[in-house]
């Protein structure tokens, strides 16, 4: 285990310093590094200051390993717009996307499996054809139209729902949360609702492809022909087939959904990191960008390290041939 | 041997509805298995002998239906039974084995696990008692170290220790029928015999009757007292096997004799039976066996052939072989 | 029926078992009648939303239904210029057609060849190209459309590199996964132990079993693309305003949807989502086809 830890995070600094050329070729080598560093507006002065402070006068090796010791000691630079050192701001917003995030996957997960467990279980009945032709939209529809009609018609028409924000939170542990209070709960419902559609949607198909080929597995009827009911047969074997997919599509679509925060949360006024990187975008705010691209990269790599923990954890043929080697 | 009926399967009808037509799969099965005896089933691939075995438990899946006939258990009817009904009978009264254990035991869950679950499905027991019974039944099957394999994954154990364990699954309620599809198929041939005597001390001991359903006349002989021929969805043939293996009088039966190795002509090719079986869609008129038979006459193409009986040994043939030479 | 060749053609069936589904059929038709509508929009719209002489401000915001200063009747209202909506989205629905189309185009290209010369070359070489497509597949489509566009600037083929890039991967990896499979077929392997040059095999065999499978993907990625581009422009880091399309008009129609006048923004979704779905249904039906797994 310890031995596949280290390979994992070996292989995830590899990919990080990949990712970390990439951001620097696509940063430094085709914009222009300046622009990057400072302000538009900023003075003659300054930018002969800026380039001898971080060599741009170098050549580009030198300049992409100052780049790396930087990136490594945390200095992503300061946003020009709200004049913050860009690590900071991140990290104010992150907590507001990440309760976004994970109320969405969570919402996902449990109405997704059930569902599309019902629809591979029972693929013939109406119910499992409604809850197909409904996945089909939920896949289609782009989210940010979802997002729309949820206003319309939960904010302006019914009045049941705050249209954006995040309404009252609670700080614990140093930062704030709108899950803890009533009216933010009330302001969290429609955007996780929002964001949690399409990965629900992609729940369904998964959860019923996988039940629909299980069902006609020999484990199936073996488990049938012991006498166990339907439920047991579902709950027990049915669902421990099918979790192993379900829980690598998870992994790569977590990272995914922080991506389309973007979305959910510039319609509904969400102050997380996707309203923060599409205000860096439209104003051009370049460390924040490259801040924020680095983050999710991260974000991603940790991820998949935990997808590999889980299958360990989750397959009993891989969890005896590690802890053997 | 007792006279005591466990099942009676009377004019047994499975087809399936496929887009392309309906597959009458079984068509027309007829046969009894009483308390304690092994009923062998013999037949080729797509001849039938699986679906009849899953159509006595309801286990057919979709699209196919059991059409008509009966089946009756200790007198009780199957057919038509309510889904939690047929429940009750699976496992407790009427077992199943199947061929390939690894594709029967879930890979994801430890066996002791799994055994629970199909103890737990008949009730009444608490944990410690059903754990102790699934010792109990590996330990019987010549399972080392029972307790500590209750921990294992089916990926851990070796092929005869799967199907043993699969065995042991079937066992653990106690049923009166157990249905073996060619359990011993898939295992290495020394294994093999190994799973075969076990099994029929474990039917001399307890009683259990069983269903071995193969395509393999030789392993049938060894552990069933009588053999039923399956051919295109119909037993064609049935009886004791000492008198249906030394004087089949059913062409296809003789055919199968001698395409199997034990019949020891060294450095002559096997023999084949021409042709091959027909599809179930377009079966053929009459005898559904004319077509690859050197016997056809004129009525086999036309009528299908009646149920002859000779004492206990069964046929279905217009032109049967003559009775075995004494 | 006679002469037209064997009855029971690989072709015909398809195309009988394709008719079968009666949803995926009547999406075929949805947009069929789509795609046809847009490119004769001209034609068929009421008014031609550039021509800024015809607009007049007394009209802007005029729920459907409504008669406007141009003596006509606005079926579906009008926006916050004045623009009569069902004309607007008519040309909208070019315009992303347009960038559906050629993006997709593109990305089936660019994937295919990606993917089938990683598998005609194997080894390292083949490995390397398609861990790069991996690596690209695991990272989310939409944020390096994002970051394209945003380093690229605001433009027609700027966007449209910027959707290529985030869709080809997909693409390839089939591409990759059928051919590979392909190639590791007996007949392929014994055609490549012929003196038949190596550009043959590929062109003969590897590329015609491995395109069913990749045109169904890339069918879907058109809807993607059509779908990625009116997010981006949505957001305002898409199209330049001067290319109105569905989703500019979405965008356009939101900021006056909290009070109330939804069909500047509901209309243009709606087209917008039937267009997505429909070509949705299609592909699932093609793909579902195709797929020898689920066959019985």
């Amino acid at each position: 285990m310890v031995e596949i830890l280290f390979q994992r995070l070996l292989q995830a600094a590899a990919v990080m310093l990949a990712m970390s050329v990439l951001v620097f070729a696509g940063v430094y080598a085709i914009g222009n590094p300046i622009d990057v560093l400072i302000g538009p507006d900023a003075t003659q002065a300054v930018r002969a200051e800026v380039i001898a402070r971080y060599g741009l006068d170098l050549p580009l090796w030198r300049q992409y390993l100052g780049f790396l010791r930087r990136f490594l000691e945390g200095d992503f630079g300061r946003s020009f717009v709200y004049d913050l050192p860009v690590l900071d701001l991140i990290l104010t917003r992150l907590p507001a996307t990440l309760e976004l995030t994970l109320t969405a996957v969570a919402v996902a997960v449990a109405a997704g499996v059930p569902l599309g467990m019902y629809a591979g279980y029972r693929p013939r009945s109406a119910a499992a054809r409604a809850v197909m032709a409904a996945s089909v939209v939920g896949v289609s529809v782009p989210t940010f139209w979802i997002g729309l009609i949820l206003i319309l018609v939960f904010a302006v028409w019914l009045g049941w729902l705050p249209a954006g924000g995040r309404g009252a939170t609670v700080a614990v542990l140093g930062t704030e949360w709108s899950l803890l209070t009533l009216d933010g709960l009330a302001h969290l419902v429609l955007p996780a609702l929002n964001l949690a559609l399409f990965k629900l949607a992609l729940m369904i198909r998964l959860a019923r492809a996988g039940t629909l080929e299980i069902m006609l597995s020999d484990t199936v009827k073996f488990a049938r022909a012991a006498g166990l009911s339907e439920w047991a047969v579902l709950r027990h074997h049915v669902l421990r087939l099918i979790a192993i997919p379900l829980v690598t599509v998870l992994g790569l679509e977590f990272a995914s959904t922080v991506a389309f925060a973007v979305v959910t949360e510039t319609i509904f006024s969400w102050p997380g990191l996707g309203k923060l990187i599409i205000d860096s975008i439209t104003s051009l705010d370049r460390p924040v960008m490259v801040a924020y691209l680095i983050l999710i990269a991260l974000l991603f790599i940790v991820i998949n390290l935990m997808v590999d923990l889980a299958y360990a954890a989750l397959d009993p043929r891989l969890r005896r041939r590690r802890s053997a080697s | 041997m007792t006279a005591d009926v466990a099942l009676a399967v009377a004019d047994l009808r499975t087809h399936f509805f496929t887009r392309a037509g309906v597959v009458k799969a079984v068509d027309g099965v007829s046969f009894t298995l009483r308390g304690g005896e092994v009923l062998g089933l013999v037949g080729e691939s797509g001849s039938g002998k699986s679906i009849t075995g899953f159509s006595i438990l309801g286990l057919v899946d979709d699209p196919g239906r059991i059409v008509g006939g009966s089946i009756r258990y200790r007198g009780r009817e199957l057919v038509g039974l309510r889904a939690a009904e047929l429940r009750a009978v699976r496992g407790r009264e009427i077992a199943m084995v199947f061929q390939d254990p690894m594709m029967t035991l879930n890979p994801m869950l430890a066996i002791g696990r799994q055994m629970d679950l199909a103890l737990a499905a008949h009730g009444g027991r608490p944990a410690a008692a059903r754990r102790a019974r699934s010792v109990e039944i590996l330990g019987r099957l010549g399972i080392p170290e029972p307790a500590r394999r209750l921990a294992a994954y089916p990926h851990e154990l070796s092929g005869g220790m799967r199907q043993r364990v699969a065995i042991a699954c079937a066992l653990l309620n106690r049923p009166s029928v157990i249905i073996a599809d060619e359990p011993t198929t898939a295992l290495d041939v020394s294994i093999q015999a190994q799973i075969l005597r076990e099994m029929t001390d474990l039917v001399r001991d307890t009683g259990v009757a069983m269903i071995w359903i193969s395509h393999d006349l030789a392993v049938v002989s060894s552990v069933a007292q009588r053999v039923a021929v399956m051919y295109a969805g119909r037993i064609v043939e049935d009886g004791p096997v000492t008198a249906v293996l030394r004087g089949p009088r059913h062409p296809y039966t003789r055919g199968l004799l001698d395409s199997l190795p034990a019949q020891g002509r060294p450095g002559e090719p096997l023999a084949q039976i021409p042709g091959t079986t027909p599809s179930l869609l377009t079966r053929p008129a009459g005898c559904p066996f004319h077509p690859r038979c050197g016997r056809a006459t004129e009525p086999c193409r036309t009528a299908e052939p009646e149920r002859r009986a000779d004492g206990e040994h069964g046929f279905r043939c217009h032109n049967p072989l003559p009775e075995a030479a004494p | 029926m006679t002469q037209a060749g064997p009855a029971d053609s690989p072709l015909r069936r398809f195309v009988g078992e394709f008719s079968e589904n009666k949803a995926a059929l009547a999406a075929l038709v949805v947009v069929a009648a789509i795609v046809l509508t847009a490119v004769f929009a001209p034609l068929v719209a009421p008014q031609d939303p550039y021509d800024l002489a015809s607009l007049s401000l007394r009209d802007a915001r005029r729920p459907p239904g409504y008669v406007g200063s141009g003596g006509y009747t606005h079926l579906l209202g009008t926006d916050a210029q004045g623009r009569d909506l069902l004309s607007a989205m008519l040309f909208g629905l070019r315009i992303s057609l347009e960038m559906g189309l050629v993006a997709g185009g593109l990305a089936l290209c660019i994937g295919t060849a990606a993917g089938i010369t990683a598998a005609y070359l194997g080894g390292r070489l083949g490995g390397a190209l398609m861990r790069v497509v991996d690596l690209q597949l695991s990272f989310p489509a939409i944020l390096l459309a994002f970051v394209l566009s945003a380093l690229l600037g605001q433009g027609k083929l700027q966007l449209i590199a910027a959707l290529v890039v985030a869709q080809y991967a997909y693409v390839a990896r089939t591409a990759h996964g059928a051919a590979a499979a392909e190639r590791h077929k007996d007949y392929v392997a014994a055609a490549l132990s012929t003196p038949l040059r190596g550009r043959t095999v590929l062109w003969r065999h590897i590329l015609p079993n491995a395109l069913p499978p990749v045109i169904v993907v890339a069918s879907v990625q058109v809807a993607g693309a059509i779908s990625l581009e009116a997010t981006l422009s949505f957001l305002g880091v898409g199209l330049p305003p001067t290319e109105p399309s569905l989703g500019m008009l979405i965008a356009n129609g939101f900021q006056y949807m909290l009070s109330g006048r939804y069909w500047i923004s509901v209309f243009p979704g709606v087209a917008l989502v039937v267009l997505v779905t429909a070509i949705n249904v299609v592909g699932d039906q093609l793909r579902d086809q195709l797929n020898p797994r689920l066959r019985r």
